[in-house]
């Protein structure tokens, strides 16, 4: 092992805080939604259960949008603090980019979080369930300024390059819609709604457990076996066109996540394997003959490259992009599969009764976060050892700072964000193990943020009494 | 045909003002957050911002993804160049921006995240006027990168400036508070702001003593004719707010303060801005240096046009939303 360089502890950096990151905005993306089909929901039938459920979800929905928010500020400086050679020289491109996700997008959640959170007795019901879809609206611009900057430095166009070196836009229509931003925009917005929708189902599972006759939890629960049955399958065609965009684009990437090393035709489908970077092969292989180059090429005797069509320098790691591919596919599978099941349980009218069926949608509550992670471990150490791929190397990209001055940071940041988040994550589970009630209270009393003058009136005396304590 | 790289410099500008301005009051409420009774205190100073702190911090990621846009040297530049400042602001950051939730959700952990409130409050303010310090100090450059070394930023100037916008933001705080409470709390508002409102005056006053000592470029900007006469007028003002100010807290005003404290960071910032000008990192960079190219700084101005106002206008209606006194004791009904 080579030892820790301040190029090593950069990239650990980064792909710790982004890693850490990822998490949350995954999970509000889908949760914002959530929110603004249950407040809509409320507005149009009058049923209590809409209401409870919302309140429910919008507690913990403050907590993690809280540790998105200061989890994201760390990343808009990090590019700076660390990669200050790509942030110059793709400045122009992807600033702009960042610019917009910040103007269009961050305020406007940022800007109606407030009110969706402590305003509903001050705006009305209306006005409030227009904060709500502002936010949610909000949350996904945010998911496409910041897939098209992504997606640029995978496959980079519109651009030229100027005497300083620097990329600089020539067509910001082909940089922003470049060839892998649709599908990659599409793929991973669909799985920050199966992410929510796991996490929702499986609290919802969890209660019902306890409590059959739960209607939130029951509501919770039902919400979320649609999206498994509906978007999971849906998520697997953008997930394959997603693969084929980027065996066009990146096929080094594509031979990476397949653990193929010989270009040839009629390449296997490796299930399970160990491939070697220094040995250039994959050990303990258990393959399908000729069905690698049926699914990249959709033709049994398809011609699909391998990695040894590129010298050891442009590949990227085959052994981590291998595993992390499988992890997200493996988990992708089981969603469409409870996802069938839950419908099968529910056209025999059934949909709660089966314990094991519930079981399984608790223990598939984290499943949309690992694959996320999993995914973006994927395509990021995938498009190594580039940072815009094909243009400008990783190696070429880090600020001219000392490897102590970036182990000292990231040593700091290991420690606040388990501290932090930990703590967050804490909270979280604790909320979601409170049995939903169907008069679930807006925000609990006790808790202060009532006090602020957003009490009714009806509740004032309350509120005096917890005050004067 | 407009000289976009001015206009970048406005609006960057304009974006770290308004950060200045909207989380220096919420991060003076955690500098000044040991000060309160732990309970009741403490959940009223907390929710007078609880609704708008998000916002507030947006425009710091504005003022950086702002800078990385329109002036990419300068963001490579001087990110490294304050590498460990701006490290210790984000992490004291992220411990008062999780405060504001863990708190509430905590039980038995109340004190400890009131203690991360209060610490990360006054580390983020404190290392932001560390780099304010570094940057006037000047930023040495060669080529396309920092050429000065990791402790540069270290240096007694520095930390005055960083103590300088501890107490300038406390001040702020302290006003918001007089504003936005009653009571109690309002009273203890009045003694902080009195005493922070005193020391930011005296350390604007050093600073400003201070600075022209340390670049000529600031001494010819301030003090040759015809500058002189331009410049004049922000000197005299910053008397003028310090007298409303003062008049206002000893008056009682509720408004009056907090309005002469931003018109006191207004102003210092504008005296900054006079001193750095046409330089974006003195004494190696100018704004036209440092600019993207043209297609990048229109693409960028379009959005900006349509959607600052927009931005001003809904979180001025969700400052109006949450009008008024904080705590029930108020009669905000």
């Amino acid at each position: 092992m080579e030892g820790f360089d301040a190029l090593t502890l950069a990239r650990l950096q980064f792909a710790f805080t982004v890693s850490f990151h990822i998490v949350f905005p995954a999970f509000t993306i889908g949760l914002a939604s959530y929110l603004a089909v249950l407040e809509a929901l409320w507005l149009f039938t009058g049923r209590a259960v809409f209401l409870a459920v919302f309140n429910y979800w919008k507690k913990i929905f403050a907590i993690s949008f809280g540790m998105g928010v200061v989890s994201g500020i760390v990343m808009s400086y990090q590019f700076g603090t660390n990669w200050s050679v790509f942030a110059d020289k793709t400045g122009p491109i992807l600033g702009p980019l960042m610019g917009y996700e910040v103007m269009s997008a961050f305020f406007l959640e940022a800007g109606f979080l407030g009110v969706m959170l402590f305003g509903m007795d001050r705006v009305g019901k209306g006005l409030h369930c227009f904060a709500t879809v502002m936010v949610a609206v909000g949350t996904f611009l945010s998911a496409f300024w910041i897939l098209a900057a992504n997606s640029w430095m995978q496959t980079p166009a519109g651009h030229t390059t100027n005497a300083a070196g620097q990329f600089v836009p020539a067509d910001w229509w082909a940089i922003i819609f470049n060839p892998s931003f649709p599908y990659r925009l599409v793929h991973m917005v669909l799985a920050a709604y199966l992410t929510t929708a796991f996490v929702v189902g499986g609290v919802g599972a969890y209660h019902l457990l306890r409590d059959r006759g739960n209607d939130s939890a029951r509501l919770m629960f039902s919400m979320a076996m649609w999206m498994a049955a509906l978007v999971a399958p849906l998520q697997v065609v953008a997930g394959d066109l997603h693969g084929l965009n980027t065996l066009a684009h990146q096929p080094a990437k594509i031979a990476a996540m397949e653990g193929h090393w010989e270009t040839q035709a009629g390449q296997p489908l490796i299930l399970v394997g160990w491939p070697s970077m220094a040995a250039e092969t994959t050990y303990y292989t258990v393959e399908l003959p000729k069905a690698g180059s049926l699914i990249l090429t959709h033709d049994w005797n398809g011609t699909v490259k391998g990695l040894k069509a590129w010298p050891p320098q442009e590949r990227p790691n085959a052994t981590v992009l291998f595993w992390s591919f499988r992890v997200m596919v493996g988990i992708g599978v089981l969603m469409v599969l409870i996802g069938v099941w839950s419908l099968l349980a529910r056209y025999r009218r059934q949909l709660t009764a089966s314990v094991a069926l519930l079981r399984f949608a608790v223990l598939m509550s984290p499943a949309g976060f690992i694959a996320v992670l999993a995914g973006w471990i994927t395509t990021e150490v995938g498009r190594q050892p580039y940072t815009v791929y094909g243009l400008l190397r990783t190696a070429q990209s880090q600020s001219p700072i000392a490897a102590a001055a970036v182990a000292s940071s990231l040593l700091a940041f290991i420690v606040v964000y388990f501290a932090a988040f930990g703590a967050g994550t804490f909270y979280i589970l604790r909320l979601m193990r409170h049995q939903p009630q169907l008069d679930e209270p807006d925000i609990e009393k006790g808790v202060p943020q009532r006090a602020a003058g957003i009490t009714p009136l009806s509740g004032l005396a309350d509120v005096a009494a917890s005050t004067q304590k | 045909m407009f000289d976009l790289a001015f206009i970048w410099a406005l609006l960057i500008a304009f974006a770290v003002l308004a950060y200045v301005l909207f989380d220096g009051f919420d991060l003076g409420i955690g500098i000044l957050f040991p000060y309160f009774a732990a309970e009741n205190e403490r959940d009223d100073a907390m929710n007078s911002v609880a609704p708008v702190w998000d916002g507030n911090e947006t425009w710091l990621v504005l003022g950086g993804g702002g800078l990385m846009a329109a002036f990419p040297l300068a963001y490579a530049v001087v990110l490294p160049a304050l590498y460990a400042p701006i490290t210790a602001m984000l992490l004291g950051l992220i411990f008062r921006g999780v405060a504001f939730e863990f708190r509430f959700r905590s039980t038995r952990r109340k004190l400890i995240w009131d203690w991360a409130f209060a610490v990360g409050s006054t580390v983020a303010a404190f290392a932001q006027g560390i780099a304010l310090g570094a940057l006037v100090q000047g930023i040495p450059v060669s080529g396309r990168a920092y050429a000065g070394g990791w402790w540069d930023w270290l240096t007694w100037f520095s930390i005055l400036t960083g103590l300088a916008l501890v107490i300038g933001y406390a001040l702020l705080g302290a006003t918001w508070l007089i504003w936005k409470t009653s009571g109690e709390l309002q009273q203890k508002a009045y003694s902080l702001a009195w005493s922070t409102g005193l020391a930011t005056l005296a350390l604007i006053g050093i600073v400003s003593l201070i600075m022209p000592f340390l670049d000529p470029l600031f001494r010819q900007r301030w003090f040759s004719f015809p500058n002189i006469v331009y410049a004049a007028p922000v000197p005299i003002l910053v008397g003028l707010a310090a007298l409303m100010l003062l008049a206002g807290l000893g008056r009682r005003r509720e408004r009056a303060p907090f309005f002469a404290a931003v018109a006191l960071f207004v102003l210092s910032y504008l005296g900054l801005g006079i001193s750095f000008y046409p330089y974006i990192l003195p004494p190696s960079l100018t704004i036209w240096d440092a600019a993207a190219p043209a297609k990048s700084l229109e693409f960028l101005l379009v959005g900006a046009v349509v959607l600052i106002p927009l931005i001003l206008a809904y979180t001025a209606w969700s400052y109006w939303i949450f009008r008024g006194k904080v705590g029930a004791s108020a009669g905000y009904h």
